[in-house]
């Protein structure tokens, strides 16, 4: 089984919801990154979805656009996210889940990136850009290395996709919690429970719901629901804030242990 | 099936399909859908006529440049004259056909990117025309050197949001318009204005831009009793091109497509993206040439026109010129610069900085070409909105 269904299988067996953040790999430094994936990895993050940074994010919205861009200033190439995901590999066992646009995948070379990217310890990737039979294609390759594709849905998808996309999907499913770009909001949409309501009803992949969630609230309703809660830029505006402030990774680790009381102490029950 | 039609998903060979998030699947579907449908309905024909004709003033003069020609001394230029168009440039005949779709398909808010402005002003036209709600995206850059079609739009009652991520030019005004469709699925058309993006888009574009050719190849057929030789045209995303182009790929009359040489052969100075530094990559929405990186980062692309400064290129160019149906060339900012300057004293015309990259091409062809030889060149659009362009890098040039 791949860490990160057996993530999944513990959190169902214990009862529990999962919780996933997000960062942009090499923001803003891979060394940074580095340290804040452990203290995520510490405060009992489940799941840690790193960005590869790309220089068109069309489906990100401001905060993580910047943040792609402060790592693409560092010069960040999808081999640095890699040899970043093998060193975290050596301090934990956290499942790690690439989170990229095709393009710079594919100028990789996704049979030479899906051999390295197992040879590193990363357990699923997620193609922003990549659906129907791109998508079927990619996921191919990656199941052929040990890798889960993880896929979106969202509320525009019909019943008859969700079926198809969850046919190839491994891992688990990411409900985008409406339509829209990446961004905090203060309120999760109603339009998540309903997808993942009809996820449910043709698969028995856990589903994590993302985008826009940026509270404690917003958590506390998404696990009312859904399997997992997936943060990303409330973390990385955090991790805007605190670059000019300094220590990095310890006001990181400070915010997300008030965004996840809860979160914080189921990881330190384990 | 014609070997220049693309499959169902949208691919010319390699090039074109569909990359998007899953949220836009469902609209893309939606549109395709729709559009297939319409695309062989003689009513939706004829209302797009009817609009080419009577709102647009269809169709242009195919018009033999003598001045040029003569001056030349070698193939005779012809001009098909978009730029006599309502607006000034062959964006109209798209923003025309599509938003007669977006009204089919009960849509009520209309968004675009524009480069130049050109389409963006075509977008803002027709919506005013027909009452909606108009939204454009462009690039702070281009804003900045395209005031004049900021300004008409504005008049037009079209919201022009400054775009200033990345470059601040048409790629980013892409993004920024993906980024609000993604947001607004429902109610929202996306008016794109050139043949790129996911299916269908390329196909949809080039249909409605495709009237160019069927009328300069009858237009020409009934002056001379045969076909061209050649024919020329700038590309930026490309719909002039194969909007020109199409209806002659099955006779035997040679293409060239002209790319932006901008300031410089290195990566970030041009935006030729069939030079060295272009490789088969995907970009919002569609797998064709990008210029990029070894990383798969998307390279800055400089020209001195707006309209052809973009990264990537229309999936049907890339086919075409993979199986040799069309050349493809590159003129640089000088040359296009010369070129304005050119038409417009020896034949008084002034032509759009992006049309003038073609001019500059047929400029540097036609005397290698017999004087029994005739060529067409797109006059893809008018340049009044580049004139203090032209007015500024000539006066930096002269500062140097
Ligand atoms: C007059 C004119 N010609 C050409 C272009 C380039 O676009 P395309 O390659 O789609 O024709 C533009 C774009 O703004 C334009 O305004």
């Amino acid at each position: 089984m791949s860490r990160i269904a057996s993530r999944f299988e513990e959190l169902r067996s214990a009862g529990r919801k999962g919780f996933i953040p997000f960062v942009s790999a090499g923001d803003p430094d891979l060394e940074t990154s580095f340290r804040i994936v452990l203290a995520l990895a510490d405060l009992g993050a489940d799941i840690i979805e790193l960005g590869v940074p790309f220089s068109d994010p069309m489906a990100d919205g401001p905060t993580i656009q910047a943040s792609s861009m402060r790592a693409l200033a560092n010069g960040v190439r999808l081999e640095d996210v890699i040899e970043l995901s093998r060193q975290i590999r050596e301090s934990s066992e956290v499942p790690i889940v690439l989170f990229s646009y095709l393009n710079p995948l594919y100028q990789y070379g996704l049979e030479r990136l899906a051999h390295d990217a197992a040879g590193s310890g990363i357990d699923g990737i997620l193609v922003t850009d990549a659906v129907d039979e791109e998508a079927a294609e990619i996921g191919a390759i990656f199941r052929s290395n040990g890798l889960d594709l993880i896929s979106l849905i969202a509320p525009t998808t019909s019943d008859e996709r969700l079926a198809k996309i969850a046919a190839n999907a491994n891992g688990f499913l990411y409900a985008v919690s409406r339509a829209g770009v990446t961004g905090a909001r203060s309120e999760t949409s109603s339009a998540a429970e309903e997808l993942v309501r009809r996820a449910r009803a043709v698969t028995d992949l856990p589903v994590a719901v993302g985008f826009g969630i940026s509270t404690s609230g917003q958590i506390e309703e998404v696990w009312e629901y859904a399997d997992a809660a997936v943060v990303g830029s409330a973390i990385v505006a955090e991790i805007e804030r605190a670059i000019s402030l300094g220590n990095v990774p310890e006001r990181v680790r400070a915010f997300v242990g008030s965004l996840l009381p809860a979160v914080a102490n189921t990881g330190t029950e384990n | 099936m014609s070997r220049y039609e693309p499959d169902e998903r949208g691919y010319w060979g390699e090039f074109g399909g569909r990359f998007v998030p899953e949220t836009l699947v469902a609209p893309l579907d939606e549109l395709t859908e729709n559009y297939l449908a319409l695309r062989d309905d003689a009513e939706f024909s004829r209302e797009f006529l009817y609009y080419l004709r009577d709102f647009a003033g269809r169709p242009t003069p195919l018009y033999l440049a003598e001045r040029l020609t003569e001056k030349l001394g070698g193939a005779r230029i012809f001009l098909k004259r978009e730029d006599l168009t309502h607006t000034g440039a062959h964006k109209i005949n798209n923003a025309i056909g599509q938003i007669l779709l977006a009204r089919r398909m009960g849509k009520t808010r209309i968004i675009a990117e524009t480069g130049a402005g050109q389409h963006g002003v075509a977008t803002a036209t027709v919506c005013a025309r027909f009452g909606l709600e108009c939204v454009i995206y462009m690039g702070t850059e281009d804003i900045r050197r395209q005031e004049l079609n900021v300004f008409r739009m504005r008049m037009l009652g079209a919201e022009v949001h400054g775009v200033d991520s990345g470059s601040r030019t048409l790629k980013d005004a892409i993004n920024e318009s993906l980024r609000d469709w993604v947001t607004n699925v429902r109610d929202t058309y996306y008016l794109l204005g050139s043949a790129l993006g996911p299916h269908p888009y390329p196909l949809m574009v080039r249909d409605f831009q495709s009237v160019i050719g069927r009328e300069a190849r009858e237009q020409f057929l009934e002056r001379e009793g045969s076909l061209p030789d050649a024919l020329v045209a700038c590309v930026g995303g490309g719909s002039n091109a194969i909007g020109l182009f199409h209806a002659f790929l099955e006779d035997d009359v040679r293409m060239i497509g002209v790319e932006a040489g901008g300031s410089g052969d290195k990566l970030g100075m041009h935006a030729a993206r069939f030079a060295a530094g272009g490789h088969v990559g995907i970009l919002q929405g569609t797998k064709s040439y990008v210029l990029q990186d070894a990383a798969g980062q998307v390279a800055a692309t400089h020209s001195i026109s707006a309209g052809l400064d973009y990264a990537s290129i229309g999936p049907e160019h890339a086919y075409l010129r993979a199986i040799g149906r069309v050349e493809y060339a590159s003129a640089t900012d000088d040359e296009a610069l010369a070129a304005f300057t050119e038409l417009s004293s020896t034949e008084g015309i002034i032509p759009a900085l992006e049309t003038a990259h073609g001019i500059a091409h047929a400029i540097k062809l036609a005397p290698k070409l017999s004087p029994e030889a005739a060529m067409i060149v797109n006059l893809s659009g008018r340049g009044d909105k580049d004139l203090m362009s032209v007015a500024e890098y000539e006066n930096g040039r002269a500062e140097q």
